[in-house]
């Protein structure tokens, strides 16, 4: 079985060989990618399971397509994705909210960047991850360049076809097939005896800790401007 | 693109970055923002690896706090110092190969009409003088023939910086530079001239030294390209390293460049003032009612 598995968690090295030009096919409806083979979605989704319950830092990086509620499929997706979550014992959410480049650095604990994914993984120790969310283009380029640098193990929930440099590929993932497959995850985490109570992430580290007991204008930094009355702006009464 | 794409998934306001957080709470999506309220609210270019002293940081900084519709609207660029500071923008951004940003625009804004029928769509090339005036420049012209409906704006700093100092079309003759020891043999492009000829519906040419004027140069020509047809904007963008600019005296630079070859320079056709001028008085209009 070992050598039947074409594409593993890495590090495959610098510019790795893409798993299309290993002969990895995308599978057809109805079926998913393991480790470069075509397989049952129920075999897939049992694997990706055991790996984020038993790998460290398991993390989910929702990308823009569900990050940003354009539409009414996009917001249930979101949810569905909260819901994932907080069946993953200590699973943390790092966000990709869009693609530009940023230089001269991200804050690798904030968000992840599809120009350099390996600064996020190789920071938090990620080594199980799940891509849902993300351009096809965008998601290729980052589970290649995660796949030539660390030993992250990646799942792409794709709501298209899939993808081949991935340890685990879903195709066709829309809210309900997310929700399936956190049906799955707690099925294998109990048959794993692993004891989790439901919870949520914790929040992203760069957002402002709110404390409502001393709040003034200062605390509002660089915005504090716009609290102050424009001119022949009456303020009649203040909270 | 549009408002619906700068909302956050409900539940996910705690796991965005902060960066974005502001962006949607502070950012200038949706509203009308004065340029001269820079650094009061969260503006959609902030980081950037141009060099110290670059007038281009500064032309574009001034030009995204002036888009009228940030949201529905896509720049375009070339390779150039320009395109930096434009992809990491909250803006979408195209990168056309070298020299054609306005074949590219053009596709682009006609597939807009076509998708979106009952929305404007903004459509903005910001290139260098090397991607419009040298290696586009046949691009650049068949556009403005054809009366594509998408604005043009030339951040010209008179030389190929990035690639060590080439002297490019708009470099002023005589001119020495790093690649170009024997200077400049003959004279600056009329780029204004150029546009006016070609069909462009609205022309300008500044030093940008006033931010009022640069916002309202630009609101100008994106306003008149939705309507009309295209428009120009030659706005100088010094190199303070090719050109050996001390970064304190950059600003003293465009000053005196304003008072010799880039004197302010607007030309719009008859009824590209009309229909401006009566969008200009709805917009004091309505500022008037505001402040009521």
């Amino acid at each position: 079985m070992a050598e039947e598995k074409l594409i593993t968690p890495g590090p495959a090295g610098y510019i790795p060989t893409p798993g299309a030009f290993m002969g990895v096919e995308l599978p057809p409806p109805g079926k998913a990618l393991l480790y470069g083979k075509i397989v049952d979605e129920e075999v897939a989704m049992r694997e990706a399971a055991k790996a984020m319950l038993t790998r460290r830092n398991p993390t989910i990086f929702p990308g823009p397509l569900v990050l940003w509620g354009w539409n009414a499929a996009a917001m249930e997706k979101a949810k569905a994705v909260l819901e994932l979550a907080m069946e993953i014992p200590n699973c943390r959410i790092i966000p990709m909210p869009d693609y530009r480049p940023k230089y001269p650095k991200i804050d690798p604990e904030a968000e992840i960047n599809p120009n350099h994914p390996n600064l996020t993984i190789l920071h938090n120790k990620i080594e199980a991850c799940i891509f849902v969310g993300v351009h096809c283009h965008y998601a290729n380029l980052s589970l290649r360049m995660i796949r030539a640098g660390t030993n992250c193990f990646t799942i792409a929930l794709c709501a298209e076809m899939g993808h081949e440099d991935a340890m685990v590929s879903l195709r066709d993932v829309h809210a309900e097939e997310i929700r399936r497959f956190k049906d799955v995850l707690v099925q294998v985490r109990n048959e794993l005896g692993i004891e989790w109570e439901p919870k949520l992430p914790p929040e992203n580290p760069s957002l402002p800790k709110e404390d409502w007991t001393k709040i003034s204008p200062l605390d509002f930094g660089e915005y504090a401007a716009l609290l102050m009355p424009r001119k022949g702006e009456i303020v009649e009464e203040t909270e | 693109m549009g408002l619906e794409y700068v909302r956050i998934s409900p539940g996910f306001e705690r796991y965005m970055p902060r960066d974005y957080v502001d962006l949607v709470k502070f950012g200038q999506f949706g509203k009308q923002v004065d340029v001269m309220q820079l650094g009061q609210f969260k503006e959609l270019v902030e980081e950037h690896p141009m060099c110290a002293g670059c007038y281009m940081a500064y032309f574009i900084r001034v030009f995204y706090a002036a888009l009228p519709n940030p949201e529905d609207t896509i720049v375009l660029g070339t390779a150039g110092c320009a395109r930096l500071a434009l992809s990491q923008a909250a803006v979408p951004f195209i990168y056309g190969n070298y020299g054609d940003t306005n074949a590219v625009a053009s596709g682009l804004k006609r597939a807009l009409t076509i998708r979106f029928p009952d929305k404007v769509k903004d459509v903005v090339v910001i290139a260098g003088d090397g991607g419009l005036m040298d290696i586009g420049f046949g691009m650049t012209m068949h556009s403005w023939f054809r009366g594509e409906k998408f604005t043009t704006i030339m951040v010209d700093n008179e030389v190929y910086g990035n690639t060590g100092g080439q002297e490019s079309g708009m470099s002023p003759k005589g001119v020495q530079l790093k690649m170009a020891p024997l200077g400049k043999k003959f004279d600056k492009i009329n780029a204004v001239e150029l546009a006016q000829v070609a069909g462009c519906v609205y022309v300008a040419r500044i030093s940008p030294t006033n931010p009022k004027r640069i916002a309202k140069v630009i609101r100008r020509a994106i306003y008149a390209a939705r309507e009309f047809g295209p428009t120009f904007i030659h706005a100088y963008t010094s190199c303070n390293i090719e050109y050996s600019i001390p970064t304190r005296e950059v600003l003293k630079d465009a000053r005196e460049r304003e008072k010799k070859d880039f004197k302010f320079y607007e030309w719009m056709t008859d009824e590209v003032k009309e229909y401006l001028e009566e969008i200009e008085r709805k917009e004091k209009e309505k500022a008037k009612q505001e402040v009521k």
